[in-house]
């Protein structure tokens, strides 16, 4: 049976389904890391005192970077298809996942220092959610990881056959990777700088 | 949605422009935070940057500035219960049942 409404849009939304799904999970996505912050803030408001400059800045302006970065390469490896550039497609495609790369390579590192000095979630209320919050995102850029390594092998076969359809689905990718990226926007001041 | 491949060429612009003032605006994050401010004022400029650098990537990267209004409704309602759990803990800090007098 043929999915329906993956390249045509259907009238009573005016969006293809793909489309709809990605912004609903986006949507509960939003709820779980909401729910998140706001164990921040209640954790935050209710403690005597709240830990400053445990964590490495630079680090975490570097990881900044690197994740506008990828967000711009994926915009960039969709509209390179809607601009009928395969090539230019592929080598967007594999930056983000190498940025994607390098963020978690950094996490590793960011994560093992103080884990050496002891500071593990055990440690405080502070690094409880720290490593709560920055693990599940972590654990998003992985998944964000897998799905780009899906479309560099096996999933690109499908540019050929169904171009649109190929491009829609790097679409709601990049609206999932730039989804990552919006919540790191936050994360990093709240856990780094405030 | 730009679907049109010269429509696409004009965005390449604006994902170029929102770029680069990202990263302006992860500088000023940064550099805002030397100077210690007093604990509100440095949340308030923290939050408001984060909020302005949010909404480019929703608008421009994720194209909700041109949408279509199913997708406006749905985040019209996420938005209305993260404000509820955002004052979730004001709730339990005003709760004061248990609580001796």
């Amino acid at each position: 049976m043929e999915i329906p409404y993956t390249i045509s849009t259907r009238p009573d939304t005016g969006l293809w389904n793909a489309k709809v799904g990605i912004w609903l999970f986006l949507a509960s996505e939003v709820m779980l890391f909401g729910a998140l912050f706001s164990t921040y803030i209640i954790l935050r408001t209710g403690s005597v005192e709240w830990p400053h400059g445990e964590l490495n800045v630079p680090l975490g302006a570097i990881n900044t970077v690197l994740l506008i970065s990828s967000s711009v390469t994926m915009v960039m490896a969709w509209a390179s298809l809607k601009m009928n550039e395969w090539g230019k497609h592929r080598l967007y495609l594999a930056l983000t996942f190498a940025l994607a790369a390098i963020f978690l390579v950094n996490k590793y590192f960011e994560y093992k220092e103080h884990l050496v000095e002891g500071q593990g979630p055990w440690h405080d209320s502070f690094f409880g959610i720290y490593y709560t919050l920055t693990g599940l995102h972590g654990l998003h850029i992985l998944g964000g990881m897998i799905v780009m390594a899906y479309f560099l092998g096996p999933g690109a076969r499908l540019w050929k056959k169904n171009p649109d359809q190929f491009a829609n689905r790097i679409e709601i990718t990049g609206l999932y990777w730039h989804f990552v990226d919006l919540v790191w926007i936050f994360l990093f001041p709240v856990l780094y700088l405030l | 949605m730009h679907s049109d491949p010269a429509e696409v060429k004009k965005s390449v612009r604006a994902y170029i422009s929102v770029f680069v003032a990202l990263m302006v605006f992860t500088v000023i994050t940064v550099a805002a935070s030397r100077f210690h401010f007093a604990v509100p004022i440095a949340i308030a400029i923290a939050l408001v940057i984060a909020a302005l650098k949010g909404s480019m990537v929703a608008g421009v990267f994720m194209h909700l500035s041109h949408e279509k209004r199913a997708i406006y409704g749905a985040l019209l309602l996420t938005i209305l219960f993260f404000i509820v759990l955002m004052f979730v803990p004001l709730l339990t800090n005003l709760d004061q049942i248990g609580v001796p007098r």
